[in-house]
């Protein structure tokens, strides 16, 4: 499962993510901090529980301490996927 | 001297609706918020409220209590501004259960999905100081700030706490009330289990036939605030917190003792602390929660108290009976009512009980005539565990 894994389909998964906690989803890019699109420590809580449970790669608080864009993201969990 | 405490906004959600006149408005004209013997706030539409974010961060409890204190903060003439430093306004909000929907879903997801499925807002939102934390954030209310939880009474002593806050000099206003959202399937079957609940569906209080409560849900929210500072700005004074009694019957986990001792402790104290005598007290908004032991508890405390002549009528009768916010909610619809100087009815009060002699107000709203007199009331509120609050409310 995990060797299948795309940069595309995590950012997709959190495409659809985002918008249920309230994110505009006009905003959301690669690019986009996470401060910018008002996704707190919560919000990223939610978030790591939807990409372990699609794609089983576990996100401590240590990583999510260190990714601040929607790319940091889709990277840090395709390398953990690898 | 000690400071004065009055009230300048009010805002509630409930059953009859959205909003603190609306409740009142169709109280008065005996409308009934019970359906299918549940009191719903079908008209709250979180949506157009609330954004994405913010109702998803809010248990339908917390929901509640943040639209209900826009309302009052709206009135207030808070809106935009707050009119003192912000570490100088309080916030209590009581509730007698929290967040239990959340608790509840989150009990089926883990035995469902597993424990790694639990959601993280799970605890911020059932906690039971969940709407005090909202509503402190939503207006950034930096004073003293929690919740109290002494079941259908804490509406009622959050209201009281805030005043002894203000009268303490610990705060300058307080935004306080009470919420609840408890209609979910544990809270219903286990109220259900106690046997307390009405078989009839139907709220009617002081009534021979009552046979329980009606389960309600909703919220409402007051500013209070030092009279001198709130003259000073110009504010409309809706009402005075007068007096506060609180007692603990000390006697079971869910009976009221039936000599109404504990009652009778609590209102005698607010009535001394107001500075007033039985006589002065014009509208009593009773507890009055349609339970055989209740109703008859309370006519004995109330006569005990004030006698046989004063209106005594019972919000329950139109809403249920919405537990942790009820104190609250009654307060409002009370303080509505004094300033309009009309005692609102006991619906569906059709039987007399043996014993049950009070002037209840059945069905239909009448106009106190006071001549001139102020406008003075107690409102009552007990809860389970034996916690007694009661409130003396003056209009000017």
């Amino acid at each position: 499962m995990a060797t299948t894994i795309s940069p595309e389909q995590v950012e997709g998964t959190v495409r659809d993510a985002l918008p249920q906690f309230g994110v505009d989803e006009t905003q959301i890019t690669r690019d986009a901090s996470f401060e910018e699109l008002d996704v707190d420590s919560l919000d990223l809580a939610e978030l790591s529980q939807i990409i372990e449970d699609e794609y089983g790669v576990q996100l401590k608080g240590d990583d999510v301490a260190k990714i601040k864009t929607v790319g940091d993201a889709v990277d840090l969990v395709v390398s953990r996927a690898a | 001297m000690r400071r004065e405490v009055v009230v300048t906004g009010v805002g509630a959600v409930t059953p009859l609706g959205v909003g603190a006149r609306t409740l009142y408005e169709r109280w008065r004209a005996g409308v009934s918020g019970i359906e299918d013997g549940l009191g719903v706030c079908t008209e709250f539409d979180p949506a157009e409220h609330l954004s994405i974010k913010e109702a998803r961060r809010a248990d339908r409890f917390t929901q509640f209590a943040m639209v209900s204190s826009d309302e009052a903060l709206r009135e207030a003439g808070w809106a935009g501004e707050l009119p003192y430093d912000p570490a100088r306004i309080g916030c209590i909000i009581g509730t007698g259960i929290g967040g239990i929907g959340t608790l509840e879903h989150g009990k089926e997801t883990l035995m469902e999905k597993g424990p790694e499925r639990v959601s993280p807002l799970a605890v911020p939102l059932m906690m039971g100081n969940a709407g005090a934390a909202g509503v402190a954030m939503r207006h950034k209310l930096r004073g003293h700030s929690y919740s109290i939880l002494s079941a259908c009474a804490a509406g009622a002593h959050a209201i009281g706490a805030s005043a002894r806050m203000i009268q303490a000099g610990d705060a300058d206003a307080v935004v306080t009330g009470g919420s609840e959202a408890a209609l979910t399937p544990l809270a219903k079957a286990a109220f259900a289990a106690l046997d307390a609940l009405s078989d009839t569906g139907i709220s009617r209080p002081f009534d021979a036939r009552r046979d329980g409560f009606v389960m309600g849900e909703g919220a409402a929210v007051l500013v209070l605030e030092d009279g001198e500072r709130a003259r000073a700005r110009g504010a409309t004074i809706l009402a005075t917190i007068a007096g506060y009694g609180a007692s603990s019957d000390a006697h079971h986990l869910t009976a009221p003792r039936q000599d109404g001792a504990g009652a009778v402790a609590a209102m005698a104290q607010a009535l001394d602390d107001a500075g007033y005598g039985p006589q002065d007290v014009v509208y009593v908004n009773a507890h009055g929660t349609s339970t055989p032991l209740n109703d008859r508890a309370e006519t004995v405390a109330i006569k005990q108290v004030l006698g046989n002549g004063v209106p005594v009528s019972s919000l329950k009768s139109s809403i249920g009976h919405l537990l942790g916010a009820a104190g609250a909610v009654e307060a409002v619809a009370t303080i509505l009512a004094l300033r309009d100087r009309v005692a609102p009815p006991t619906l569906n009060y059709e039987q007399p009980e043996e014993g049950l002699d009070l002037d209840y107000v059945p069905n239909e709203a009448r106009t106190l005539d006071i001549d001139g007199r102020p406008a003075i009331a107690l409102s009552n509120a007990f809860g389970f565990g034996g916690h007694n609050a009661v409130l003396c409310l003056e209009a000017p």
